[in-house]
């Protein structure tokens, strides 16, 4: 059975423990900058929202790849960049509607959530689980993605 | 079911492996005129500088990789096509038949009506044969001069730039990428190149090109300036590959003409990528597009409808991304806005920032973004899901950078969460 990350922004407070635990686990490194996942702030509310790529089914940025560089993991259903072979040409920053897959200056090549091999650090970090690894039919997740993705065409093939 | 597809760019494969997926039984057949396994052109600036060999520009890497999907992939051109028998002739093939057929032959680059242009040293960058002969010719320290600062003129500036070569970059129009951005953006764009070395003439033609001594080119400009070039590279823009098509009754005027379906005027016959003129997302209307994004949507769509699977193109939205010198730059959809219509922007010349959002009522409708490296893609995400921004149109109107919270704001009102914000 594949996993997902669920995400429940009513349940964040701002901590940054995930994007901690994810600077550390993909680049070594406790920045927050570095981070796949994001918390962002609506101070006007006072409320956090934590948002990653979804992994969603339309795979827009593996579509958009010229070279190949962006395949799906069978294993977890994460679609991982392969920075030997990325060349660093963005079109997959610019395809994903969701702005989940980000170009990084220093390295020359994109950087997107790829579920840790199955065991997402952020997850793992979250104190008040306002990000859990779930399975991937569990009913929360549907109605997220389907709401994150209202009005976009959807993949059919 | 046979199904034969008519070039081997990426179009022309997405849609092979679509058909796959999609009718696991039938025959295809991908017939494209190129030496090399189906590569990507987008993949050759970075073949120019190294990052990549010739098999980093393949499209696919595997070489069992057509065999195993049951594609059988001809190397060949194709010559005419005959629609009454439902048949193609080939240069070196004996004629094949098909019940459906996929043109995806791409474009190609123009050659501007300029004397002189017949020369040798005088180079598109287009296929992989071209990337060869600047890879041979542009050498550290060689005069290169770039004619055309469009779209794929700056994707190949930074590369030469990096090959450490002097260059000149001439543009007839009053700024770079004119049909990408604007005055603000492209100026910026402009004046981010020089201050890295590279020379920027726009509003300046190339009258003619001669010859000068040895192998150099003389390029004369009509401001009468007069430039030495080891190698002129020529990106003045494209065209689609429709002459093969002349006499065969299929429909064409930019490219060919296809409906809602990506399906021509003649029943079995469709058409993706550069080489169609495919339904713009923001316009409405039928253009040439001639992007990857566009070239891999039209390739999966009109394989689904050749399968029989009903699939109606909503259209693309055109879009781009640049990298020149490390500036990065994006626009998307109707990036100079509508009349009538409100804008968001953000300018900081200095610190060469520009945000540009513009609106339809509370939709926004087109972008273009330069030093943006975050979350750009949400941009198309607001755009293409028509999101009504409600009171989040001032919130961006007053600070444009904050389109991820516009989209969150607006999408993820779930759970214990819904109405909320
Ligand atoms: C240097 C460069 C950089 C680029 N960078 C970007 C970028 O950053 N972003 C972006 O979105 N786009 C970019 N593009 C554009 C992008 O590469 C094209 O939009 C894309 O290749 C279109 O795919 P296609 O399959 O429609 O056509 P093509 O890739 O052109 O493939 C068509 C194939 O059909 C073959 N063919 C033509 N006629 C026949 C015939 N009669 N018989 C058999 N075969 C035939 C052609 O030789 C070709 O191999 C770039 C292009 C170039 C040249
Ligand atoms: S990066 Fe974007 S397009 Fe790619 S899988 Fe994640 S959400 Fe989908
Ligand atoms: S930046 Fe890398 S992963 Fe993204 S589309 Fe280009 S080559 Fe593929």
């Amino acid at each position: 059975m594949l996993r997902s990350l669920q995400i429940e922004p009513e349940k964040c407070t701002g901590c940054l423990q995930c994007e901690m635990a994810c600077s550390y686990q993909a680049e070594g490194v406790f920045n927050p900058s570095k981070s796949r996942i994001k918390i962002f702030t609506f101070h006007d509310e006072g409320r956090f929202v934590p948002y990653t790529c979804t992994q969603c089914t339309e795979a827009w940025c593996l579509h958009a790849c010229p070279v190949e560089a962006i395949v799906i993991n069978e294993a977890t259903g994460a679609k991982e960049v392969i920075d030997d072979i990325c060349v660093g040409c963005k079109v997959c920053t610019i395809a994903c509607p969701f702005g989940t897959v980000n170009y990084n200056q220093e390295t020359a090549v994109v950087q997107k959530c790829d579920l840790c091999g199955g065991d997402p650090e952020c997850a793992k970090a979250c104190p008040t689980q306002a990000i859990t690894y779930v399975d991937s039919d569990h009913t929360g997740l549907e109605r997220m993605r389907a709401h994150a993705a209202q009005n976009l065409p959807q993949d059919n093939a | 079911m046979k199904h034969v597809i008519v070039g081997a760019g990426p179009s022309g494969v997405i849609a092979a492996e679509t058909l796959r997926k999609v009718d696991p039984t039938s025959s295809i057949i991908m017939i494209g005129d190129e030496p090399e396994p189906p590569y990507s052109r987008m993949a050759l600036p970075y073949y120019l500088i190294d990052k990549i060999n010739e098999e980093g520009t393949y499209l696919r890497k595997s070489s069992s990789h057509f065999g195993s999907k049951d594609i059988d992939v001809i190397r060949d051109r194709v010559t005419t096509i005959d629609p009454k028998n439902k048949s193609l002739n080939l240069e070196q093939h004996d004629a094949i038949n098909y019940d459906k057929l996929l043109i995806a032959t791409g474009s190609h680059p123009i050659t501007p009506p300029i004397e002189g242009m017949d020369l040798p040293g005088i180079h598109s960058c287009w296929t992989l044969e071209d990337g060869r002969n600047i890879v041979n010719k542009a050498r550290p320290g060689s005069n290169v001069v770039l004619m055309g600062a469009g779209f794929i003129g700056c994707i190949i500036l930074e590369s030469l730039a990096l090959r450490k070569v002097n260059l000149t970059v001439i543009e007839m129009g009053d700024r770079m990428v004119p049909r990408m951005m604007d005055q603000t953006a492209g100026n910026m764009i402009k004046s981010w190149c020089q201050e890295k070395g590279v020379s920027v003439h726009t509003s300046t033609r190339v009258d003619a090109i001669e010859k000068g001594s040895g192998e150099s080119l003389k390029v004369k400009l009509d401001n009468g300036e007069v430039l030495d070039a080891d190698l002129v590279i020529s990106a003045t823009g494209v065209a689609a590959n429709i002459q093969f098509l002349d006499g065969s009754g299929l429909e064409t005027d930019e490219g060919v003409l296809v409906n809602d379906r990506l399906q021509s005027n003649i029943t079995d016959i469709y058409a993706a990528g550069d080489v169609c003129q495919g339904k713009d997302f923001s316009t409405g209307e039928y253009s040439v597009q001639a992007i990857q994004p566009t070239a891999a949507d039209h390739g999966r769509i009109a394989a689904m409808n050749m399968a029989g699977k009903d699939t109606v193109h909503q259209g693309c939205v055109n879009m781009n991304v640049l990298d020149t010198m490390g500036l990065i730059s994006s626009s998307y959809g109707l990036w100079m806005g509508i009349d009538g219509g409100e804008s968001a922007k953000l300018c900081d010349n200095d610190r060469y920032r520009y945000l540009s959002l513009s609106f339809e009522d509370d939709v926004m409708v087109g972008a273009q973004a330069v030093g943006l490296t975050q979350h750009v893609g949400v941009l198309r995400g607001l755009i293409q899901s028509k999101l009504n921004l409600g009171k989040w149109k001032d919130h961006l109107i007053k600070d444009p950078t904050r389109i991820m919270e516009a989209y969150l704001a607006n999408t993820q009102a779930i759970g214990h969460n819904a109405g909320v914000m």
